[in-house]
């Protein structure tokens, strides 16, 4: 042991002995004291003039020293909008069982301080015809591939989808045979009379070909309060508001990574829809790719939102499947990197669970074992505090593994 | 401003003339900035220390010094484990949220070897630790420390283990037992390398501090899923003089997950935005746990391991200790770390404009991509390892990559053709066709039309240049 310094008699102040109570012993030395240390005993106009003092440096306490704690809670003037995606018979619509996203008190779980009235939830990616994708993602989709219904009821048999996302890649003006509204709207009823899952219907990103498109499909799905995704600032928005309210649907406000854009298409859906039926959409960029920019924009709109933004409180929705346009996610790599089929979907599920964290409502996936984590996850985040036991985790020292 | 105020002035409160009023003000230039004003600046920035400022060093200014130290302490404190190069310093944080300022210090990732290892296995998982590393936007992404646990419980395999890693590594060691007898025979092997001794708890605090103090080293505090007896904790080292301490509220990989989740963040937030010093210390995170679990495979627990590691990294975690050394579980991890802890106040963005590689002459192919960093290092390499000679049109897509860029409109059809003419290509090529990235096959007509050259539509992914080259290039 090192040596340690000479005990000393010292006249303490009575608030100081409060403090000490616990310790044993009191051991002294010359120190230099720090301005913070002096405050207790000195005005501040005093210490100029005593810059050395003897003062207690090591104090050997012989019980915890009891600190309380109490959970650091916040009130929000703000909260985030509730949002019904999916609509039942009686509410005039087909679906079994509608979903409800949003309603948050609190940055994304924050439970210390408010429950969160809604669990997020994942919606499976389907493609009405053929699109590049993945190896790893391909492999759990090979019979299906090419046929959206049946994609779709095996996503709900199979994986348990909460909801579909049929994307409409087959209106795509560039392709050599786009097809035409009243064609995707057909398959839009052909997957709502397979699955009674809410579904997600969208375009192909082309804002002339896409608005043509929704005219006819929320014609046909009156009532399914389909999510519409997406509505974007260069497409006729007064147009596109109307159609949506209309015929009983919701609008996926899409803005790409910039704040100002989603408050303004906000703003500009406001005056044609209730603020029930918007949810939004900030861009969602692929780990390693940008992530950090579509993390950081969702962080600032969901505090904004709770701090008394109103044109940032809907409910978030991020395209996770854009985690795979990193090319470490699908490319094989030197060994070290290990095998693509695990690196792959473990890449999409760290995309997800770093925006769940920034407070993400609706995540739209591919690879099963990705959607199950997230899932798992979030059951996980909402259990009541204290489920936890602590000698499962007291070993991991001497365990061996 | 008063003193009392001053006292540890949050990152939003502090600017650049308080800094500046407690500065020897003389605009000297030692420090190698035009004026006192400017260092301040930088100083407010966290872009250079205070050490910087040579007369500030002397006595005369010794209550400045103190002063602009306690003002400038970080809500977290920093910590630093092991000595010389490979020095980890972790905390340090100003903020909770990366957009209130930048965080600083990348949580250092730990792997674990055991005193039962045999020697070829525990050296192959130093050496694994020690060389892992992935090139990504110009950064070396690494693993920072070796965890040496003792499941042995025999205190001279334990000095024995320690003093082979350190004999093998330069990579600072954290000592895991939770018995005083078998840190102190760690202790001894290592005595002058600063470990982190993992860790002081209820039990066994008094004998871990004085080891802490005996051999100067940091020290974690754990206190699993108690709070208060965490603070309590941090209370007593501190009245034991132990300063460099490192928080363990304990690591749930299954059920009790929310509540790690939540005390993390209760931590950080009750020391970024409550001013709770007894809480402001890094966080250290033990995603290991996960493998004390049943699972059917390796595979499941290294998943479920990364699972959380990702989780704790976006939620304050300064270190964690892992046991897989799996590429495909480590990388993403290291990955978001790296994403995580980029200074949000820079876009990462490469200098837009005409580049060539090789030796172009007028009938080389000239590709276009975006001025994200990564986008145009990734295509930047693709097109060197092709060996054809070329230009690359870098647009400026406010650093966007091509996909969202289009998408966003960041890229259109517009900046392309502008950023054609800006370059005067048209000088240096004699044909006029353009090779565009797959992801922007949307813009194809429109590009045609406003710029007169042909659009050829290249891969979707940049690595398939040299083939596309060599097929549709002659």
């Amino acid at each position: 042991m090192p040596e340690r310094p000479k005990k000393s008699d010292i006249k303490l102040p009575p608030e100081i002995l409060d403090l000490l109570s616990g310790v044993e012993e009191l051991e002294l030395e010359d120190v230099d004291i720090e301005v913070g240390d002096l405050e207790v005993w000195f005005q501040p106009s005093a210490l100029a003039a005593v810059p050395r003092v003897i003062a207690p440096k090591k104090i050997k306490p012989t019980s915890i020293l009891e600190a309380l704690f109490a959970p650091p809670v916040q009130k929000y003037p703000g909260e985030i909008v509730e949002v019904k995606l999916g609509a039942t018979k009686s509410e005039g619509g087909s679906r079994g069982k509608p979903v409800i996203i949003g309603g948050e008190k609190s940055p994304a779980f924050y439970t210390f301080e408010n429950p969160i009235p809604n669990p997020p939830v994942v919606s499976f990616d389907v493609f009405d015809s053929k699109v590049p994708l993945p190896k790893a993602v391909k492999m759990n989709f090979n019979d299906v591939l090419e046929d959206p219904v049946a994609w779709a009821k095996f996503s709900v048999k199979k994986f348990g989808a909460d909801i579909i996302t049929l994307h409409l890649v087959s209106i795509d003006p560039l392709n050599p045979k786009p097809s035409t509204p009243a064609e995707a709207a057909k398959t839009v009823e052909d997957v709502l009379q397979a699955v009674d899952v809410p579904l997600i219907v969208g375009g192909c990103g082309d804002p002339k070909k896409d608005l043509e498109v929704f005219e006819k499909v929320t014609e046909v799905a009156a009532g399914e309060r389909l999510l519409i995704s997406t509505v974007t600032l260069d497409m006729d928005i007064e147009k596109t508001a109307k159609l949506i309210k209309e015929h009983g649907h919701v609008a996926l406000a899409f803005s790409p990574m910039d704040l100002n854009q989603a408050r303004e298409l906000n703003r500009r859906l406001f005056e044609f829809l209730p603020k029930e039926q918007i949810v939004m959409d900030t861009t969602t960029a692929a780990l390693g790719y940008g992530l950090d920019y579509a993390y950081t924009i969702m962080e600032r709109a969901r505090l904004a939102g709770l701090m008394g933004d109103p044109e940032l409180q809907q409910p978030m929705s991020s395209g996770t499947t854009n985690a795979w346009a990193a090319r470490e996610a699908w490319q094989k790599m030197d060994p070290q990197w290990g095998a693509r089929e695990l690196r792959g979907p473990l890449w999409e599920t760290v995309t997800a669970l770093t925006l769940l964290l920034a407070g993400v409502d609706l995540f739209m996936m591919m690879h099963p074992a990705a959607v199950r984590t997230l899932q798992n996850t979030v059951k996980r985040l909402l259990e009541k505090r204290g489920m936890g036991d602590l000698r499962t985790i007291a070993n991991w020292i001497s365990a061996k593994f | 401003m008063t003193e009392r105020e001053v006292k540890r002035a949050g990152i939003k409160k502090l600017s650049p003339i308080d800094v500046y009023m407690l500065l020897p003000k003389t605009n000297c230039k030692e420090c190698g900035e035009e004026n006192c004003i400017a260092f301040a600046t930088k100083v407010v920035n966290r872009e250079v220390s205070i050490d910087q400022c040579p007369p500030l060093l002397t006595k005369k200014y010794e209550k400045n010094y103190k002063q602009l130290s306690e003002m400038l302490r970080p809500a977290v404190r920093e910590l630093s484990v092991g000595t010389g190069e490979r020095m980890v310093t972790v905390g340090g944080k100003l903020v909770m949220y990366r957009h209130e300022f930048t965080y600083f210090n990348p949580t250092a990732i730990a792997i674990d070897v055991t005193d039962e290892m045999s020697d070829e296995e525990m050296l192959e998982i130093v050496k694994k630790t020690q060389e892992f590393n992935y090139t990504y936007i110009g950064n070396q992404l690494k693993l920072q420390m070796v965890a040496v646990r003792s499941t042995s419980n025999d205190p001279e395999k334990f000095k024995a283990t320690v003093k082979k890693v350190a004999e093998n590594t330069n990579l600072p060691l954290i000592l895991c037992s939770f018995d005083p007898a078998i840190l102190e025979s760690g202790l001894m092997a290592i005595s002058k390398d600063r470990p982190l001794i993992y860790a002081a708890t209820k039990d066994n605090w008094r004998d871990v501090a004085e080891l802490a103090l005996m051999y100067n080293c940091p020290l974690v505090v754990s206190a699993p899923n108690d709070l208060t007896l965490l603070r309590s904790l941090v209370k007593t080292m501190k009245e034991y003089s132990i300063e460099d301490l490192a928080l363990d509220p304990g690591t749930f990989p299954s059920e009790g997950l929310g509540d790690t989740v939540n005390n993390f963040t209760m931590i950080r937030r009750a020391a970024c935005n409550m001013d709770d010093d007894l809480l402001g210390y890094p966080l250290i995170g033990t995603p290991i746990v996960a493998w004390t679990e049943p699972a059917n495979s390796p595979t499941v627990s290294a998943w479920k391991e990364a699972q959380v590691a990702s989780m704790l990294i976006t939620r304050y975690a300064d270190i964690l200790i892992m046991h897989s050394t799996e590429g495909w579980a480590l990388l993403p991890l290291t990955v978001l770390r790296q994403n995580i802890y980029t200074d949000p106040r820079k876009p990462v963005a490469v200098e837009a404009g005409l580049r060539t590689f090789g030796t172009p002459d007028e009938n080389s192919p000239v590709l276009l991509t975006t001025n994200f960093a990564l986008t145009y290092y990734t295509v930047a390499q693709d097109i060197e390892s092709s060996d054809i000679d070329s230009y690359l049109l870098v647009v400026d897509s406010e650093g966007t990559a091509v996909d969202s860029g289009v998408a966003g409109r960041k890229m259109t059809a517009e900046t392309v053709a502008e950023a054609v003419k800006e370059s005067e290509i048209e000088k240096k090529v004699k044909h006029r066709k353009l090779i565009i990235p797959g992801k922007a096959a949307r813009l194809s007509g429109e590009i045609e039309e406003l710029s007169n050259w042909q659009v050829l539509v290249g891969p979707r992914d940049s690595s398939g240049i040299a083939k596309f080259l060599q097929e549709k290039w002659k």
